[in-house]
């Protein structure tokens, strides 16, 4: 029995938190936060040199054939750095066509996403506010290899050689960027680390998974667990940044980290998200190894961690004071990584009403 | 990353789950009266090895090699079955793991036996009423006579004293020293003239714990844990068996169960509660919290096997406060389940027997308040978080 990562994990974990202090310090985070150009090709050069863009692609793809726990340890550091980028999507988009494409569609893809040569991303939002697998979502339906509608906050969509689109009945096809009738439009969205795109989709012919019904609920549950790691990695991240802010903020002639009212609200900061560290592991352990448990646990972590990152984030503001609520000050990046991760593929409501479903109440 | 507890494991939890068919008891024995019946099987239990497994054998226990995670498959069977297994009491919970630690040979000898037979039984004078989380500046004093310790004061809080045929309590044995310094761990007999037992009733209506008074209390000499102004140390040990008891996550996800049974027997418009759209919405945030608690607890474990307690660390730091903070929610929202029914008075002893079934939930309620207190308040151990876990600065010092 064990229930923790493995020393390649921890080892993983490192180089990654290694690579985003060295390559994207803060200084070069507000960059490209500033900049809204958050698909940076240096940033993206060195995952890619690192074998991180071919993560979960199997090893005769040329990628690292890892599973959905390492690209869940990952993202907790890609979201304690608040790291611009698109490899949280990319991953899930090649994750789809391992699991559900068939030889010659994985034979066509999967090299060139596990190199990086191609982005990928996922378009699993539909124009009323739905994502895909919802009751009475409009998923596009297939017809004649080609798909007509419209999907919305599909990261990085501008950038991407390739989208893994939701369609009608929880399926799955694969759009190309130069497939016909396709456009993207950019939409100013919350979390300038990972902009998202509205994609339209005119008679664009799309090549379905092979088996993408049973794909999407590997994929959307891989979603979330990956989504509740990086708001984890993000809530830490916060939690470290307002403790170093008290301990060196002066009032009344001491650090404010003295007074026992922010030393306590700093405890429960720290205490919200801490004991659920566990929560996103086992939620994105049981996508390969607990299948029947994974609907139900990636909702619970996903709705559960993402609300508590939230909390955290107010908290930061606030122990930040009139600093906390600036452009200038960091914590607003990390506080809407946070509401980005909330929102994105399903509010903690909606999945607790799925979690409360899938377990029989 | 692998949850499976392998072959090994499985086999011994066959075996723990073949000896507790032996639970209840059977026949003649079932007549005999709880508390008989309960030592019996004890007993048993120690005889097999499932039982205070840690203890040396040579002092009562089953002596077993140290294994976190055969010790976890026996709580779990066992809790399943709810048969007697270690006891939580004062005395095998607390007070044997310190003299175990810290007690002499003739100490060990002589209390642990009768303390894990269930013949000695125990309780904890710590608190005094002008000493709670400050704890050391307990005042109840204690002089040494020839060969005796004489001791006067007031403790409170004591749970099971009226039971208790011995305490083991901090008293201030040097009064010249520093706070801290001059206290002493001593061992008391409960049983004798000049110590007054009075009951403390609490919000519930239930009578658990009590106030004991001092005057001229005598006990050997040899009865002290440690030397002389050491007994704030030798504390410390027994205060963290005792976290370890009250922050128990184990026990959360069955609480979160008899919630959500609740919830599905209470009726709401005509309809079970559980189908009211924002009740699932509750219990299904709830449930989160509970999630946490128990992944927390299994990553608690799992470094604990793999001897990487540090990894650990915060997660442990931060169990007492979060647990109770769950079970106050578990809590809560079961009484408010309850409706117009939660006017009635709390029954006594968490009587859960179907036709007093709401006074008992509401017994669970008042009674979840009071773990935050019990053990180390929460404030105390948000300041133990901040300072220890996340390098806070220190409060100013105390004065002492």
């Amino acid at each position: 029995m064990h229930f923790g990562l493995t020393e390649e994990q921890l080892l993983l974990q490192e180089t990654l938190r290694g690579f985003v202090a060295a390559e994207c310090p803060p200084s070069r985070l507000r960059e490209i936060f500033d900049s809204g150009e958050a698909h940076d090709p240096a940033l993206w050069g060195g995952l890619s040199e690192m074998g991180l863009c071919g993560l979960v692609v199997p090893e005769s793809y040329g990628g690292a054939g890892l599973e959905v726990l390492d690209l869940a340890v990952c993202c907790e550091e890609v979201g304690g750095g608040a790291l611009p980028g698109p490899i949280l999507f990319h991953c899930l988009a090649a994750l789809a066509i391992v699991r559900g494409g068939s030889e010659s569609q994985r034979e066509r893809w999967l090299p060139k996403l596990a190199s990086g040569e191609w982005l990928g991303t996922i378009a699993l939002g539909n124009d009323n506010g739905s994502w895909d697998g919802d009751p009475g979502a409009p998923s596009p339906s297939l017809e004649n290899g080609a798909l007509s509608g419209v999907k919305t906050y599909a990261p990085f969509a501008r950038a991407a050689d390739l989208v893994v689109v939701g369609t009608a009945a929880a399926g799955l096809a694969v759009v190309e960027r130069d497939a016909s009738g396709l456009v993207v439009e950019p939409i100013a969205g919350i979390d300038r680390t990972r902009p998202a795109d509205r994609v339209i989709l005119s008679s664009t012919p799309a090549d379905p998974l092979a088996d993408g019904a049973e794909t999407f609920g590997y994929v959307r549950d891989a979603s979330l667990a990956a989504l509740a790691a990086d708001a984890f990695g993000a809530a830490w991240a916060l939690t470290h940044m307002t403790v170093e802010y008290a301990k060196t903020r002066q009032q009344f002639g001491r650090p404010i980290a003295e007074f026992q009212a922010v030393k306590h609200q700093l405890a429960d900061m720290a205490t919200k998200i801490e004991p659920t560290r566990g929560l996103y592991w086992y939620a994105a352990y049981a996508c390969d190894h607990l299948v029947d448990e994974a609907p139900r646990q990636s909702a619970i972590a996903k709705a559960h961690i993402t609300d508590r990152a939230v909390e955290l984030a107010r908290d930061a503001v606030e122990l930040h004071g009139g600093l906390g609520f600036t452009w200038e000050c960091d914590v607003q990046i990390w506080l809407k990584r946070a509401l980005f991760d909330r929102a994105f593929l399903g509010t903690p409501n909606h999945h607790r009403a799925r979690s409360a479903s899938l377990g029989g109440w | 990353m692998d949850l499976q507890y392998g072959p090994e494991y499985d086999e011994f939890r066959a075996e723990v789950r073949a000896f507790l068919k032996g639970w209840p008891l059977t026949g003649g024995e079932a007549d005999l009266p709880e508390e008989e019946q309960e030592r019996l099987f004890r007993q048993r239990g120690i005889e097999a090895g499932y039982v205070y497994r840690q203890f040396p054998r040579e002092y009562g226990g089953s002596g077993q090699a140290y294994d976190a995670l055969r010790e976890n498959i026996i709580q779990e069977e066992y809790a399943r079955v709810g048969a007697p297994g270690n006891s939580l009491m004062q005395g095998p919970g607390m007070l044997v793991p310190t003299l175990l630690e810290m007690g002499t040979e003739e100490q060990k000898n002589h209390f642990i036996p009768p303390t894990l037979r269930g013949d000695m039984k125990w309780c904890q004078g710590y608190s005094e009423p002008g000493s709670g989380s400050d704890l050391a500046s307990l005042q109840a004093p204690a002089r040494l006579e020839g060969d005796e310790w004489v001791i006067n004061g007031q403790k409170i809080w004591t749970s099971n004293a009226l039971e208790a045929d011995f305490m083991f309590g901090l008293f201030r044995t040097e009064p010249e020293a520093s706070k801290h310094a001059g206290i002493s761990y001593l061992l008391v007999p409960m049983k004798q003239a000049g110590i007054d037992v009075r009951p403390l009733k609490q919000m519930t209506g239930a009578i658990e714990f009590y106030e004991v008074f001092f005057d001229n209390v005598r006990t050997k000499a040899e009865n002290i844990v440690g030397q002389r102004g050491e007994g704030w140390q030798v504390s410390r040990a027994t205060l963290k068996h005792e976290r370890n008891l009250i922050g128990n996550p184990r026990m959360i996800g069955d609480q979160f169960d008899r919630l959500l049974e609740l919830a599905r027997d209470t009726m709401l418009d005509g309809r079970p509660a559980i189908e009211d759209e924002g009740i699932r919405r509750r219990l299904a945030e709830i449930e989160g919290f509970v999630r946490a608690c128990e992944t927390s607890n299994l990553r608690m474990l799992s470094a604990t096997i793999r001897g990487e307690e540090m990894q650990a660390i915060l997660p442990m730091m931060m169990t007492k406060l979060y647990s109770t903070d769950v079970t106050q929610m578990i809590m809560k929202a079961a009484y408010d389940l309850l409706g117009a029914e939660g006017l009635v008075e709390p029954a006594l002893g968490g009587n859960y027997a179907r036709e007093n079934f709401a006074a008992g939930i509401v017994q669970n309620y008042l009674f979840s308040l009071g773990p935050a207190i019990a053990g180390g308040a929460s404030n105390i151990q948000r300041n133990i978080i901040g300072e220890r876990g996340l390098g806070l600065p220190r409060d100013p010092r105390p004065s002492s």
